[in-house]
């Protein structure tokens, strides 16, 4: 456990020193409140909540998140630091799992810094703030199940851009596994369990679930069980590529 | 100790090491050498548990380290080669990094750390990002992280490359400086490194092990072992080299320029000749005076040509350039 925490520290003490930690904060709150306030139309709707905030939670994460995880593995690769940290006396697991946590915890901190909107919903009316917390821990908590996939990716190639731009397929790919337009194509000729399954693994439905003040059981369960997934997909592929950079 | 046997490793249809064994104790500074692509760095990959290998096994003071990594991993070690670090952290962020994975904490770390900033003398750029410094510097980052935690057993992929004579220097002396009771592997193809350093030779080539000697075993090798190298005015070389090759107890006689309007002939001996005294006696006798008289211990260069490419080439490659020193000899 201890390695664990040397090696979040390592890592989130790097976002900052490369300058990312910055660019990526200033990026997301300025994006973040662009598309509440213009797009979202916070004002005109005349609604004490934050969901024209949140909703447009997955696709900020669908071009963010990619450009913090692209490096996690792709990095260590190029630069050779992969063998220094695997012959390090640390396992595997806690290197990937120290890794994702560090950029999870960034995208907290990010998040999190986005409190002016809630002090702002909160002077101008009387919002539901057990929904906007269920909220935020869902947004949190997608912005995982992105990093963790982007962890994976990035342990595929050695290429950054490559990452990034898997990563933002793949998400893209979950995101809109929910929508109507994905569903309806598939409810035409697919069998009814088939796309069940597909609404069940979208980003937006749970997200949506969420967003609605109830965060059940069931919405935890799947980020917290597709986050692992991914990163066990991290271990196979770290495992699998590790001899190629020799 | 170390026990590395039957071990093997293939990428795809490519053998990389084939059939590796061999075993070091305590006290033991290994020089490990072959060509690029021998598959040395791929062995001390495997060694320090980065690779796994295809086939066999290698236990580092008791622990298997394919199924104990960890255990084994905490008693090594390890610059890889060209010394990748985190090039965005401070020289000092990283060893804090390095010495907290190893379990230092609290005063136990800022002593280490101080320990081996002062034998690597990094004392002047701790607050420096790694990616600004020299090349010489990156190195002993390296090796600093490598000792922070004095292990037992000490892996170091081409240490010295790139690093200017002085630096090398430093290097060599703390090798040396480790106590006694360490296990060193050192893979490099500056050769003069093994007989600095070393104490044990394995060369291999294209993965088989081809030579497990002590390096003076290794000089001796050598077909220059024992041959005597005779430095003359021009003027006085063809004559000479001449009258010598006559000699009974002289087998062949190799030419080769040297400084301006010099040259060496390089004497080999008959079976069980002492050729030095007996061509020392022989010059006095002729009242030649040379520029310069040597006895060959052996050259290792040599040595390490004949295990890697084969015994022909090198003949054939040295009776190429006999013919080629005679010819501008002669001139």
């Amino acid at each position: 456990m201890s390695h664990l925490r040397t090696i979040v520290r390592r890592e989130l003490s790097s976002y900052f020193s490369t300058h990312i930690a910055y660019v990526f904060i200033l990026i997301f709150l300025m994006l973040s409140s662009a598309f509440t306030f213009y797009l979202g139309g916070f004002y005109e709707r005349g609604q004490a909540d934050l969901s024209p905030f949140f909703n447009f939670h997955p696709w900020l994460y669908l071009f963010l998140v990619p450009a913090l995880s692209m490096r996690l593995w792709a990095e260590e690769r190029k630069s050779g630091s992969i063998e220094l940290l695997l012959t390090l006396p640390i396992t595997l697991s806690e290197a990937i799992l120290g890794k994702f946590l560090a950029a999870w915890t960034f995208t907290g901190l990010a998040l999190s810094l986005t409190f002016p909107v809630w002090l702002t919903v909160n002077y101008l009316g009387d919002p539901d703030n057990g929904a906007i917390l269920a909220s935020y821990l869902g947004s949190w908590l997608m912005a995982g199940g992105f990093l963790a996939i982007g962890s994976c990716m990035s342990a595929l190639s050695k290429s950054q851009v490559i990452a990034f731009i898997l990563t933002g397929l793949i998400c893209l790919l979950f995101v809109l596994a929910g929508y109507p337009m994905v569903l309806d194509l598939f409810g035409s000729w697919a069998p009814q369990m088939l796309v069940d399954a597909m609404a069940n693994l979208s980003f937006l439905t749970h997200f949506a679930s969420i967003t609605k003040g109830v965060l059940s059981f069931q919405d935890l369960l799947f980020f917290l069980s597709f986050i692992f997934a991914w990163l066990w997909a991290t271990l196979i592929v770290v495992e699998m590529k590790r001899g190629e950079s020799a | 100790m170390i026990r590395v046997s039957g071990l093997e490793k293939t990428f795809g249809e490519k053998t990389i090491i084939n059939n590796l064994s061999f075993s070091l104790v305590a006290g033991e500074i290994l020089g490990f050498l072959g060509p690029n692509g021998a598959g040395k760095s791929t062995t001390m990959k495997i060694l320090t548990g980065f690779l796994k290998p295809s086939a066999g096994s290698v236990s580092i003071l008791g622990h298997d380290v394919l199924t104990d990594p960890v255990a084994a991993q905490k008693q090594m070690g390890y610059l890889p080669e060209g010394a990748p670090a985190y090039e965005e952290m401070t020289v000092l962020a990283f060893l804090e990094f390095i010495a907290e994975i190893r379990g230092f904490t609290g005063q136990q770390r800022r002593d280490r750390i101080t320990d081996v900033v002062r034998k690597m003398s990094l004392q002047e750029v701790l607050t420096q990002k790694i990616e600004t410094l020299s090349k010489g510097f990156k190195r002993r980052v390296g090796l600093a992280q490598a000792i922070i935690h004095d292990p037992a057993v000490l892996i170091l992929d081409e240490p010295t490359d790139g690093l200017d004579p002085n630096q090398k220097q430093q290097v060599r002396a703390l090798i040396h400086s480790l106590s006694k009771d360490k296990i060193v592997i050192i893979s490099t193809h500056i050769l003069e490194e093994v007989t600095a350093v070393c104490n044990r030779v394995i060369i291999i080539s294209e993965g088989q092990m081809v030579a497990d000697c002590s390096p003076s075993a290794l000089e001796q090798e050598s077909r220059y072992h024992g041959a005597v190298t005779i430095r003359l005015d021009n003027a006085l070389c063809e004559s000479v080299s001449q009258s010598i090759r006559a000699l009974a107890e002289v087998d062949s006689v190799e030419v080769a320029s040297a400084l301006v309007g010099t040259s060496d002939l390089t004497v080999f001996g008959k079976q069980g000749v002492e050729l030095y005294p007996y061509l020392n006696r022989y010059l006095t006798q002729q009242e030649l005076v040379p520029l310069g008289l040597f006895q060959e211990k052996g050259r290792l260069d040599d040595v390490f040509r004949r295990f890697t490419v084969g015994q022909q080439t090198v003949a054939e490659e040295a009776a190429m350039q006999g013919s080629v020193a005679d010819k501008e000899a002669a001139l």
